[in-house]
């Protein structure tokens, strides 16, 4: 970002990669296959690297408030001085503080969760999607607790799996009724507390009855907690975990 | 003047006072809540009141409940025009005031009449449900003792109004018959007429005794019942409407904005602040950060703790306590609620600065259950009267954390992360755009 500024040009679109985006070996990936989407589809877009921070979310859910404001405003700083109107992010995390508890701090930017992303430039013909390898495969979708109940975010993802010519298989509980990774309020970051199950087996569990190939998510920590699922219940050779912006770029075959 | 009609009056004034006495200790209670606005956006807040509370949409997700709940709701809501036939008649010494209505009286009563055998089947099915099926949900760690009776209790009392209704229109329906002076002739009903054969051929005097009898304990189970409301979780049927039109309107992921936070933060990002100068003149008490009893809640999150009907799909979609951690988001709001009861007991006793040194937090909800939540919203999303179980358990860990410093280990470290490397992982800043380079 710094050096477009420099050549005095501006982004169609501010990139925001998310911590989990930059430093989660796993999530990394997805923030790979979302670069080479917009690559592909001629997008003019920037990331600010270095001066990103994280947006407070995982401090704010634990309720540690000060901290949050703390990032917030460091980072609603660097936004605004660099203009930013348009942001997409891959992390509903990121999506619903930067969306939702930013403008009463100072900053206001129309923020895209990248499914709703992908699925303007798909609509406005910029970007096209054949079902490619994923043609017929069973997909479900697992829906990030931060994108669907809490911002009302439910069909993009879907669309999109349609997209591919894929069969979209629903868990029994989707939607607004989803059952949670187990990831959110901070939850990632310490371990559960005294229980009978994780969630996350939980969650996996009924996934897997939903009988298909792929689980689909839209979200790192989702990412994070399934994969676990998975592996733990020995499940790797059948089932596969991707997520959206991973599947349109095999598709695409980037 | 007839010494019944004077009995009727005294019991319904009594009735009326005790009742209103009570509620306005429920809204003194309400409005030890902090302040928050809830007046914006009238005209979406009266379509959401509409839809939820009126029109009961969310019950209806969970349809069998939710399909015997409005027939419930319906029956209580329409069979209360009879109620003001009643007392109209207890004040007037009447019989049947409204009968000169002609063919709508007999089409009123015959609705009433259907409704009542409804409600009363619905009754029959929900105490099913609840002592014989056993559904998980009506039986977890908050459902004790007085929590089961009181619902179990409502149920009873409402068969019994019902019961009482469609025998005294039996009873009434005999008298007719027999041509009794004051019974006038309105002919027979759909339901009350199957239960006229067993009253048939009973003398008139003992005629007269039943029918008054029931009509009385109809009358006097509906004050009752009506004094009851403030002391039970059925206190929802007049919270419910009040407490959907305050609902929260912004998205379910927005936490509240800390405007008493944000004036310190912004001063330590204001370069013209001078950290030397004299610290301004303390306003009054400072504010406490997040919330360690109910007066720190605000009076949203105190009137839904009073809405709560203790029905248990918030608890049943959590999924915390699916996989059997502690928390229970209906106990979140039950706590409040009893904490609040007591807390206004000791007020009225010993006036405002009534302090009995226990706390919300700790006496009532532990750590461990306020740390279990992922504020994944599903209990949000659940709750048919739009409850917010959420924003108390978030108040609870923003005191934990920034007046206790009391986190769990783990988030210590997560949160000295992202104060030293603007990341919750140890990653060094530098690094942020290594991804780019990793094929």
């Amino acid at each position: 970002m710094a050096e477009m500024m420099a050549s005095g040009q501006q982004p169609h679109v501010l990139f925001w990669v998310g911590c989990a985006g930059s430093f989660d070996d796993r999530a990394k990936k997805i923030t790979r296959a979302f670069v080479k989407i917009l690559n592909k589809a001629g997008i003019n877009f920037a990331v600010l690297g270095t001066e990103e921070s994280c947006t407070g979310d995982p401090a704010k859910r634990a309720g540690n408030e000060f901290l949050f404001q703390m990032q917030a405003l460091g980072n609603i700083q660097v936004l605004n001085a660099y203009e930013i109107k348009k942001i997409v992010t891959t992390c509903p995390h990121c999506f619903n503080t930067l969306k939702n508890e930013y403008p009463e701090l100072g900053g206001n930017y129309e923020v895209k969760h990248h499914s709703q992303y992908l699925q303007e430039l798909i609509n406005d013909g910029k970007l096209t999607v054949e079902g490619g390898v994923f043609k017929g495969k069973k997909i479900t979708f697992h829906d990030p607790c931060y994108l669907g109940r809490a911002n009302d975010v439910y069909e993009a993802p879907r669309v999109l799996i349609e997209k591919l010519d894929a069969e979209l298989l629903e868990m029994k509980r989707c939607k607004s009724n989803g059952l949670c990774c187990g990831a959110g309020g901070a939850q990632m970051f310490k371990e559960a507390e005294k229980g009978d199950k994780e969630i996350n087996i939980e969650r996996t569990e009924e996934a897997i009855a939903a009988q298909p190939e792929i689980i689909a998510t839209g979200c790192p920590f989702c990412m994070t907690m399934m994969t676990d699922g998975v592996k733990i219940k020995e499940k790797e050779a059948e089932l596969k975990v991707f997520d959206l912006a991973e599947l349109i770029a095999k598709a695409n075959d980037l | 003047m007839n010494i019944s009609i004077i009995v009727f009056i005294v019991l319904l004034i009594a009735a009326v006072i005790l009742f209103a006495k009570n509620v306005r200790t429920i809204i003194r209670n309400i409005k030890l809540g902090k302040d928050i606005d809830r007046n914006d956006r009238k005209s979406e807040r009266f379509s959401l009141m509409a839809k939820v509370a009126l029109g009961q949409s969310k019950m209806v997700v969970r349809p069998v409940a939710g399909l015997l709940h409005i027939v419930v709701y319906v029956g209580f809501i329409i069979i209360n025009i009879e109620v003001l036939e009643i007392i109209l008649d207890g004040v007037l010494g009447t019989h049947r005031l409204f009968a000169p209505l002609g063919y709508l009286y007999i089409s009123l009563i015959s609705v009433f009449e259907i409704l009542a055998l409804l409600v009363l089947v619905a009754c029959v099915v929900f105490l099913i449900r609840r002592n014989v099926l056993r559904i998980k949900r009506f039986f977890s760690a908050e459902m004790t003792a007085w929590p089961r009776t009181d619902a179990n209790l409502i149920l009873i009392t409402e068969i019994l109004l019902m019961s009482a209704f469609l025998l005294m229109n039996a009873a009434d329906a005999v008298l007719q018959n027999i041509g009794s002076e004051h019974y006038t002739q309105v002919g027979v009903f759909p339901v009350s007429s199957y239960l006229m054969s067993p009253l048939t051929g009973l003398s008139e005097k003992k005629l007269i005794f039943i029918e008054r009898g029931l009509w009385w304990s109809h009358i006097v189970g509906i004050f009752a019942f009506l004094n009851y409301l403030p002391y039970s979780k059925h206190f929802h049927i007049l919270l419910a409407f009040p407490n959907v039109f305050y609902s929260k309107l912004t998205p379910k992921g927005q936490f509240t904005n800390m405007e008493a936070v944000k004036k310190e933060v912004e001063m330590m990002f204001d370069p013209a602040a001078d950290p030397y100068a004299a610290p301004a003149e303390p306003q009054g008490e400072p504010e406490r950060f997040g919330a360690k009893d109910v007066t720190d809640l605000t009076w949203k999150q105190l009137m839904d703790a009073y809405t709560c009907t203790e029905c248990g799909r918030c608890t049943d979609v959590c999924p915390a306590n699916k996989t059997g951690k502690a928390l229970s988001p209906r106990k979140i709001l039950m706590d409040t609620r009893d904490r609040l009861v007591e807390v206004g007991k000791g007020i009225s006793k010993n006036g405002k600065e009534f302090n009995d040194g226990k706390s919300l937090l700790r006496d009532y909800i532990s750590e461990e259950e306020i740390l279990a939540c992922t504020t994944c919203n599903a209990c949000t999303e659940a709750c048919p009267v739009n409850n917010d179980p959420l924003s108390v358990i978030v108040d609870l860990r923003r005191f934990l954390i920034m007046e206790e410093s009391k986190a769990p280990a783990e988030w210590t470290g997560m949160l000295t992360n992202i104060e030293n490397n603007g990341a919750p992982w140890q990653f060094a800043q530098a690094d942020r755009l290594k991804w780019k380079d990793e094929i």
